[in-house]
């Protein structure tokens, strides 16, 4: 195929705003895991994320809440809107993860529920009469909180992102940052990034799927940059005769959008302004494909319907 | 003190100088030195190496010494450090119990056994060298305060926590403290300390209490530190220049948490109770509750298995005169089984060597015969070749006198033949 230059206008790039039009009236989902030990203030910095009291706390949930004896899983839905997009936001929390006194395997409840979304996406796929819109409740999105021991990262961790890093896009967070002082966090940074890469774990964004040049440098800056030392608040203050939210301490008041205070700003960059449609598509394109390859070459196809799954299956 | 008030009181018309007694118990005191034992509990990565070392101002945990945190463990181990400190004359030995790997498995169930073990072995110690009868020197290594580390999460006291102040608030003296207390507000500080002393009258936790005294001013000070309950600790030993002050903290971007200041943290309360005014009562607590619990339980569990109570009862309090005949008797019969036991290694080795020794010898016997053979064998090979040998030298000369005999013969016939020849021709002339 050979380019051929336009004799004059024609219109073609007035496709991009058609489809922001579109993406704009169906508006989108993205659904987001948070998963760590309680009280590593998982659910604040979702509220700080997405600006609104998006977490399960805010639906009804206090602080004094027991600790609950096996891992749950709590899903809360929210429709927010900013610039005339509409977003569904889903928070799914993890309660109990790495709670309690034995925690082997509480990875499992949360590696169910992801591969039951995987299934519930597939089975609508496979149908006959198909939605036009099929409901995606997939995890797009899995937080990992780590502690802020300023040590290395805990048994636990890694087993977990062992266990996830081939099932869901995982993006490790260092919790409540403001417990480290600069040089205890680069050094920490430093030590989790070389566990994480001894142990072989691939975090979000992953150096394999890499498109182009553009696309690995700027995701060389990031992955450098990770993990993102984070600090959430939903309080303001008043600073330098700016309102800004933060954590106010009897020997000062922690910035949480300061860039010298804490990494929350990139991360939220990074998050919702700049890859969150890529980890849409990550998450469709590649785990949900590899889920979808293993069920097929398992079973031979799932519960025989028609010729639509007999296509499916010759495209694979 | 109800004893005293049965006596009757008498004024003294003098200077007597009894008076001095504190004194004189404070020099004793001071030139036999003090003994220390603190326990430290918690997850690594809490700040406990840090903690120590600002609470006594050394480096117990310097940076060229990798400090329990900075070595994985696969297990709970409990590691002990000594260290003597000096001040004002006074010395101090210090031991400091760590427990690296509490809490850091994945499954961390039974992680309090180790601990439990090493207290209860310090007990018994105590409790033997109690016993003996030679008491001159008898250093109390026991557990006197357990610092327990809670992780700041802000909600409350996790599973692990609860079971392990469950399990040892009857032997130690916990004192719970709210690890990296800057990672909080200070609202926050005090609900999270608020929740964690309901949960821990929840399930009756026995944490170190703060004794009552008769001075009011005392009591007053005594009530501040319980209001503050669990104390929320910073730790840090660098300097760092605050208004021009020099004081210890950890430096932020924005600020600086100071380590002895009232408001940031309650470090100083914790330094000033368990150095400067409660030490001394720790010791005494751990020596007549819990030390005094562990010693019923274990001495009434040997006379349980008595079959006569009373006279496993009369064991106890018997003249220290038959205590001594009687530990005598026990040192004899030790003595004699040690005796006995050295005699039948003795024996067992003596035969070990011996066999030895009969079996090297049965070994070079046999080695000798196989070369006595093998020279044998060599000798008669050595026959066999000189036979023949000489078989064929034999064979040889009679060859070679066949051979002569015939060369002989043969010129014996030409000299016949010419000469028979020489006639003819002779004949012939004539």
């Amino acid at each position: 195929m050979w380019g051929s230059t336009l004799l004059g206008y024609v219109g073609i790039d007035t496709i991009i705003e058609q489809m922001r039009k579109k993406t704009m009236k169906t508006g989108f989902d993205f659904n987001i895991m948070v998963v760590g030990q309680s009280g590593l203030g998982k659910s604040t910095l979702v509220n700080t994320l997405f600006k609104s009291q998006v977490s399960r706390r805010s639906s009804g949930w206090s602080r004094d809440d027991k600790i609950p004896k096996t891992v749950e899983i709590k899903s809360v839905s929210h429709v927010i809107e900013e610039g005339g997009v509409k977003m569904k936001l889903t928070v799914i929390d993890t309660p109990g993860f790495g709670d309690q006194i034995n925690n082997e395997n509480c990875w499992e409840p949360i590696s169910k529920y992801i591969n039951e979304q995987y299934e519930k996406f597939l089975k609508e796929e496979v149908n006959i009469a198909r939605k036009k819109r099929i409901p995606d409740t997939r995890v797009h999105c899995c937080l990992y909180f780590i502690s802020p021991t300023g040590h290395s990262l805990r048994q636990l961790d890694v087993e977990f992102m062992k266990h996830l890093g081939r099932a869901v896009n995982i993006i490790p967070v260092i919790a409540k940052a403001d417990t480290l002082t600069p040089e205890e966090k680069t050094e920490f940074k430093q030590r989790v990034r070389k566990e994480l890469e001894v142990c072989g774990i691939e975090f979000y964004p992953q150096k394999e799927f890499d498109e182009d040049m553009e696309d690995k440098s700027d995701n060389d800056k990031i992955r450098e940059a990770m993990p993102f030392a984070v600090v959430g608040s939903d309080k303001e203050y008043q600073v330098n005769g700016k309102r800004v939210l933060g954590r106010k301490t009897a020997w000062g008041i922690v910035e949480v959008e300061n860039p010298n205070h804490c990494e929350f700003s990139l991360l939220r960059d990074f998050l919702i302004r700049s890859h969150l449609q890529d980890l849409k598509e990550v998450t469709h394109n590649i785990h949900y494909e590899t889920y979808r390859a293993k069920r097929l070459n398992d079973n031979g196809g799932l519960h025989p319907i028609s010729s639509s799954s007999d296509t499916q299956e010759s495209n694979l | 003190i109800t004893a005293f008030s049965k006596i009757q009181q008498k004024n003294l018309e003098g200077y007597v100088g009894f008076a001095n007694l504190p004194n004189q118990v404070y020099r004793k005191s001071v030139k036999r030195g003090f003994e220390f034992t603190l326990m430290v509990v918690g997850e690594s990565g809490l700040g406990k190496s840090t903690l120590i070392n600002s609470l006594f101002l050394t480096d117990l945990y310097s940076s060229e010494y990798p400090g329990p945190s900075h070595r994985i463990k696969k297990t709970v181990q409990v590691e002990q450090s000594k260290v003597l400190v000096k001040e004002g004359g006074v010395q101090l030995l210090l031991t400091i119990v760590d427990t690296p790997g509490f809490g850091d498995a994945v499954d961390n169930s039974n992680c309090w056994q180790p601990v439990i073990d090493h207290i209860d072995s310090k007990f018994e110690d105590y409790l033997n060298s109690e016993s003996r009868v030679n008491r001159r020197q008898m250093p109390d290594n026991r557990v006197h305060c357990c610092l327990y580390f809670i992780a700041p999460s802000g909600h409350g006291l996790k599973p692990l926590d609860i079971e392990f102040m469950k399990r040892l608030h009857e032997k130690v003296n916990i004192i719970p403290l709210i690890a990296k207390a800057d990672t909080m507000t200070p609202e926050e500080c005090q609900q999270f300390k608020k929740q964690i002393m309901r949960e821990i009258q929840e399930h009756k936790i026995k944490i170190y209490e703060f004794p009552e005294t008769d001075d009011e001013e005392e009591n007053k000070l005594v009530k501040k530190i319980k209001d503050r309950l669990p104390l929320a600790v910073v730790g840090s030993n660098t300097i760092i220049e605050v208004n021009g002050k020099r004081v210890r903290g950890r430096q932020y971007p924005w600020g600086v948490a100071e380590v002895e200041n009232g408001d940031h943290c309650d470090f100083t309360i914790l330094r000033n109770m368990l150095i400067r005014t409660h030490m001394q009562d720790l010791k005494d607590v751990t020596n007549n509750v819990h030390y005094e619990n562990y010693r019923s339980r274990k001495l009434a569990a040997v006379t349980y298995n008595g079959a006569d109570n009373n006279k496993s009862k009369g064991q106890l309090t018997k003249s220290p005169l038959a205590q001594m005949e009687e530990e005598r008797r026990e040192h004899m019969a030790k003595m004699k089984k040690m005796e006995m036991e050295m005699e039948q290694v003795f024996e067992m080795k003596v035969k070990e060597k011996l066999q030895k020794l009969k079996d090297s010898e049965a070994e070079l016997q046999r080695r000798h015969e196989q070369m006595k053979k093998n020279l044998e064998a060599q000798h008669k090979e050595l026959e066999e070749k000189r036979r023949q040998f000489e078989e064929e030298k034999v064979s040889w000369e009679a060859q070679q006198h066949l051979l002569e005999q015939q060369k002989l013969d043969a010129s014996r016939y030409t000299l016949v033949h010419t000469i028979a020849l020489t006639l003819a021709l002779l004949l012939l002339l004539d």
